[in-house]
């Protein structure tokens, strides 16, 4: 039934059901098994791209992932994913595919013109060109050489797609189904070991599936076929076809990508578009296989024109002749296999073979030391021009031109951990070097051409890996010929004659890298872009160095060559993301108040991880600040509560605990009496503050610390730091306790009375003085902790429940203060409380101020040691004049104090080398009816009173404040008191 | 990368948090006369070796005790994974 026009019969496709798909708006049909290279190649489209930068006509290449040319744009609208290889893209029904890189269609690239202007897009072209003038970037080089310049375009819409991630561990990794391959994971899986065997192709078996030679008396298909069954009887076998190891990262960790959704019409239900599994292998075996290299010569980028191998994989996998009529040119014997297969299928071929003494066929002609010269044939090959030995030219009438200058050992995945290939002068090839712990190398990707030595080399790596001598499968029968090579990279006299085609790089650029200078790989790389594009080079690097070791007149082995690194073929963002987007790009912690400030309808707040309630609107209220305010003023007119379960909480016990307070505090906590709390700072060890917060003596040896939100996991760290590695026989222990217990403050003058309602104990001023704490109970018997601090600067508590009796706790304070009209308060108030009261927080504290800058010098103890002291009474952070904390005011009241402004001196200049200072916080003072701000000003502590310029040039701003104490509110700590 | 913890046995990198130079056990006194200079150097000077370094890691996300890793800078290779606390009592810290 099949009815495309280059249609063969037999190969590995399923020829009694056909799939129907369109490329360009243009209906085919192909059939399962098929690529959408194959299918279209099958039904006569060779042309199906544009080059990068000369929009010159392009067809595949190649016959898998190493494609430079034929990418596409692969379904529609969201789903539309661009520069997909069209030669590993596997046929579905109704896939729709589009050419890019075009304007117009792509027979009638407006763009084609760039190819007339090839002499000034040379290498090195942006370089040269794009130095002046600066404002051309913007206007023109971005927009049009970009737009000109390029490959496929993103949808720029969601990805609707699931991607997962996941991990695997087994004994062994094989990497590659080919004959080497299939027989490491045969050997591994008889002795029991837990092997996974990946493979990028949908189907397994490597080149065996393109190929018509025997192993054991099978086709090298069926071989596979048949070994494949039997390891999939395994149970210690993991098959994973449709998944590339994209790279070989430290301590035996492979990232690879299973592609489960890629090749169905409409994913499965639930199921991920794609895996990227995390593979921890004790060894692996790099069964990667080889890959053909192109000879360069005029022309020798036209659809039609491929890698010999590809015609061979066409043929014999996919049931496809490129043409009737075929040219294969080349410099190996494996290409004559090319011929004698393509013959088989009925193909009229000719071998183009550069060495005198090329084997001779009965079964088609070879012209010995020729070579081809030219091509012609403007959207796809048409005749081909052979200089033959005696000089003469003959021209070719034909479809489809195979090249082989060798093969190249596939060593991509060796150089993952900077190792280097080594050169092999008998292969002409550069084979792996340096490899990954616990990576062995089998088949032709480690040299192993044949597939005698493919098979074999495959069992001796799984058994060196897995340290096995005994019942090692049998190596069976198969073509064990040698490699029979004469180099040859380049027709000579060629300059329009591609290396790497699909960042369009040809043989003049090489030899203007060399003319300027740019001889070593890396420069020729760079300048070029030699395999730079998102093939990484893996059919153009070899001949780009081996053209410039002819120019430096060196071999190659001391040219070198550039490696490769992650990923093996390109990846799709959403695999690297996984689940974590959108709403699940982090986890969110929510605090024990949040379904009932949700009833509240509070307005949320993202800090880190929580998600806190950052002010409660009630109706009426049109704005933020409108509910902000009146939650300052409900505050320290009468009672507020807010969750401050964020706050970190460290829990330190043991005999030791004061000692160790005292060190990591720079101020003193040994003669902390048991029941009270203490403000502390803690510094770094270069003197600069690292965190505030306090601590609260509940016992002689038992502590509790809290943090600011943003520092809590730090601090914890640096104290677990502290006590393990400078007083490791410290009898002290702790444990972060954030989570374990739900905290409010409840401030203003009437605190007191509503929490007295709920505390079983006596809470006057007398029984439960400022800064008191205590293990109490509430409510009749639930354990609860009671701390007399204060955030806002008024009378207020710090009241904590174990987690579970947080949503209780908030119901029931709401309840009990309603007689006050008790107002919770969200993040917002809590900021603008402890402006006014001129209390430090993240913006103050911000990793570049010392105590000294803060106005709290005097806390640095110096009778003991601690963390930070000795680097913070150094010179430089005690020079006078150095910054101080100070309280900042507008002189028009209506003026706006803006967070960031830079305050210069009144008379002066407005620049950085007259910068007094800055603003670090700022608000609208609902209890002084104005804005206001703290700041950091050089003599700040002198300078009360003075009036300064607040300067914003970026935002206009340009007003008069005068530097005020920070304590806006009760500066005498009265109200705290009372 | 993988880190052999003493006691866990081996564990993906992603558990462990990295602080840097395990020379930070060796803070130095900070009653002797050049105790500046000493902490300025402790603070702020590191050796860069090409090869072995030996390094702090916290296991964050495991059983919270801090390692002294050495790693070979080169090749990511990890020689030898020590508790911190018994390096720096080794080292002479005590209290």
């Amino acid at each position: 039934m099949s009815s495309a026009k280059n249609r063969l019969t037999g190969g590995q496709i399923d020829h009694s059901q056909s799939l129907n798909f369109s490329f360009d708006g243009r209906r085919y049909t192909g059939h399962p098994g098929d690529t959408l290279a194959s299918a279209l190649l099958a039904n006569g489209v060779r042309l199906m791209g544009r080059s990068f930068k000369y929009h010159r006509p392009r067809g595949p290449f190649s016959a898998g992932s190493q494609e430079p040319n034929a990418l596409v744009e692969l379904r529609n609208g969201a789903l539309r994913e661009p520069n997909t290889r069209a030669t590993t893209a596997e046929l579905f029904d109704g896939l729709s595919a589009t050419s890019q890189n075009r304007i117009g269609s792509l027979k009638f690239d407006v763009l084609a013109v760039n190819d007339l202007m090839s002499n000034f897009l040379t290498a090195g072209f942006y370089y040269k060109t794009f130095m002046w003038p600066a404002a051309f970037w913007e206007k023109l080089y971005e927009p049009v050489i970009r737009r000109a310049a390029g490959l496929g375009a993103m949808s720029e819409k969601d990805d609707p797609d699931v991607y997962d991630k996941g991990f695997l561990h087994c004994d062994l990794l094989v990497i590659g189904s080919g004959p080497s391959g299939l027989m490491a994971a045969l050997t591994a899986a008889r002795s029991g070991a837990d092997v996974i065997l990946a493979d990028e192709d949908f189907k397994l078996g490597g080149q065996l599936n393109s190929e018509t030679l025997t192993i054991a008396d099978q086709s090298g298909a069926d071989w596979a076929a048949a070994t494949v069954a039997e390891l999939a009887t395994y149970p210690n076998v993991r098959l994973m076809p449709r998944t590339t190891v994209i790279g070989a990262f430290d301590h035996g960790i492979y990232g690879a990508v299973e592609r489960l959704g890629d090749h169905l019409s409409v994913s499965e239900a639930d199921k991920p578009r794609q895996i990227l599994w995390r593979i921890y292998a004790g060894k692996t075996v790099l069964a990667a296989g080889a890959i053909e290299r192109p000879i360069a010569f005029e022309n020798n980028d036209r659809p039609g024109i491929m890698l010999a191998s590809a015609l061979r994989s066409y043929a014999n996998r996919f049931a496809v002749a490129v043409d009737q009529r075929a040219v294969v040119f080349a410099n190996n014997d494996d290409a004559h296999r090319t011929a004698q297969d393509l013959h088989a299928k009925g193909v009229q071929v000719i071998v183009v073979d550069v060495r005198p003494d090329a084997p001779m066929s009965m079964d088609f002609e070879v012209l010995r030391g020729a070579q081809v010269i030219n091509t012609t044939g403007r959207l796809g090959l048409r005749f081909v021009d052979v200089q033959l030995q005696d000089g003469s030219t003959r021209i070719i009438e034909c479809g489809a031109l195979g090249v082989s200058g060798g093969w190249n050992p596939n060593v991509h995945l060796t150089c993952h951990q900077r190792g280097r290939p080594v050169w092999n002068a008998q292969q002409q090839a550069f084979v792996p070097g340096d490899m990954p712990a616990g990576m062995l190398v089998a088949g032709a990707a480690a040299g192993a051409m044949s597939t005698y030595d493919a098979l074999a080399t495959g069992v001796t790596a799984a058994a060196q890996a897995l340290d096995l001598s005994a019942n090692l499968p049998d190596v069976p029968a198969a073509e064990n010929a040698p490699v029979e090579i004469t180099p040859f990279w380049y027709v000579q006299g060629a300059s329009r004659a591609w290396v790497d085609q699909q960042n369009d790089v040809t043989v003049k650029d090489v030899k203007l890298s060399h003319q300027e200078g740019f001889r070593s790989v890396e420069h020729l790389k760079r300048y070029t872009t030699l395999g730079m594009a998102t093939d990484q080079g893996k059919t153009s690097n070899l001949l780009g160095m081996a053209i410039m070791a002819e120019l430096e007149d060196k071999p190659i082995e001391a040219v070198g060559t550039t490696i490769f690194r992650p990923p093996y073929t390109p990846v799709a963002i959403g695999a690297f993301a996984g689940r974590h987007r959108e709403q699940e790009f982090h986890p969110k912690r929510l605090t024990p108040s949040h379904k009932w400030a949700e009833e509240q309808g509070a307005v949320f707040v993202e800090v880190g991880n929580w998600m806190r309630a950052q002010w409660y609107p009630r109706s009426g209220e049109t704005t933020w600040r409108d509910s902000v305010d009146r939650e300052v003023l409900a505050t320290r007119n009468s009672v507020g509560v807010c969750d401050v379960t964020t706050l970190g909480k460290i829990d330190v016990q043991g005999s030791d605990a004061a000692a160790f307070l005292n060190k990591v505090y720079c101020n003193g906590f040994a003669k902390l009496a048991v029941g009270k709390v203490r403000y502390g700072v803690m510094l770094r060890e270069d003197g600069i503050a690292k965190d505030d917060g306090t601590a609260a003596r509940l016992a002689e040896d038992h502590f509790v610390v809290t943090t600011t939100t943003a520092n809590a996991v730090s601090v914890y760290r640096h104290m677990e730091f502290v006590h393990q590695c400078l007083c490791p026989d410290m009898d002290v222990q702790m444990i972060s306790t954030t989570d374990a217990w739900a905290q409010f403050s409840v401030a203003g003058p009437n605190s007191r009375h509503v929490l007295q309602k709920i505390v079983d104990q006596d809470i006057s001023n007398d029984a439960f003085p400022f800064m008191a704490c205590a293990n109490i109970t509430i409510c009749g018997g639930l354990r609860a902790r009671l701390f007399r601090i204060s955030f806002s600067g008024e009378l207020a508590y710090e009241i904590a429940v174990p987690t579970a009796y947080g949503d209780a706790l908030i119901r029931r304070l709401m309840e009990v203060g309603a007689d006050y009209d008790i107002s919770p308060y969200g993040t917002e108030a809590l900021s603008v409380m402890r402006i006014e009261k001129g209390h430090a927080a993240g913006n103050e504290l911000n990793g570049t101020t010392t105590a000294q800058n803060l106005g709290l010098g005097r806390m640095v103890s110096t009778k003991k040691d601690s963390i930070g002291a000795v680097l913070s009474r150094r010179e430089g952070l005690n020079a006078p004049g150095d910054l101080r904390q100070v309280g900042i005011k507008p002189v028009n009241l209506d003026d706006k104090v803006p967070a960031g402004a830079h305050l210069m001196n009144a008379q002066g200049p407005v620049d950085a080398t007259h910068d007094q200072g800055y603003v670090t916080s700022a608000c609208f003072s609902p209890t002084l009816g104005h804005h206001i701000g703290l700041g950091f000003v050089k003599d700040g502590a002198n300078r009360l009173g003075e009036t300064l310029r607040l300067v914003s040039p970026l935002t206009d701003v340009d007003i008069t404040v005068e530097l005020c104490s920070p304590h806006f509110v009760d500066p005498e700590g009265e109200r705290l008191r009372v | 990368m993988i880190i052999d913890h003493p006691l866990l046995g081996p564990r993906d990198a992603s558990e462990f948090v990295y602080l840097g130079d395990a020379s930070l056990i060796d803070r130095p006194n900070p009653d002797t006369e050049d105790a500046s200079h000493a902490f300025y150097e402790y603070a702020y000077l590191r050796d860069n070796p090409a090869g072995l370094h030996r390094e702090l890691w916290f296991h964050e996300a495991g059983d919270r005790s801090w390692l002294v890793v050495t790693r070979n800078t080169e090749t990511h290779e990890i020689t030898k994974v020590e508790f911190a606390k018994d390096v720096a009592r080794l080292a002479g810290r005590s209290l």
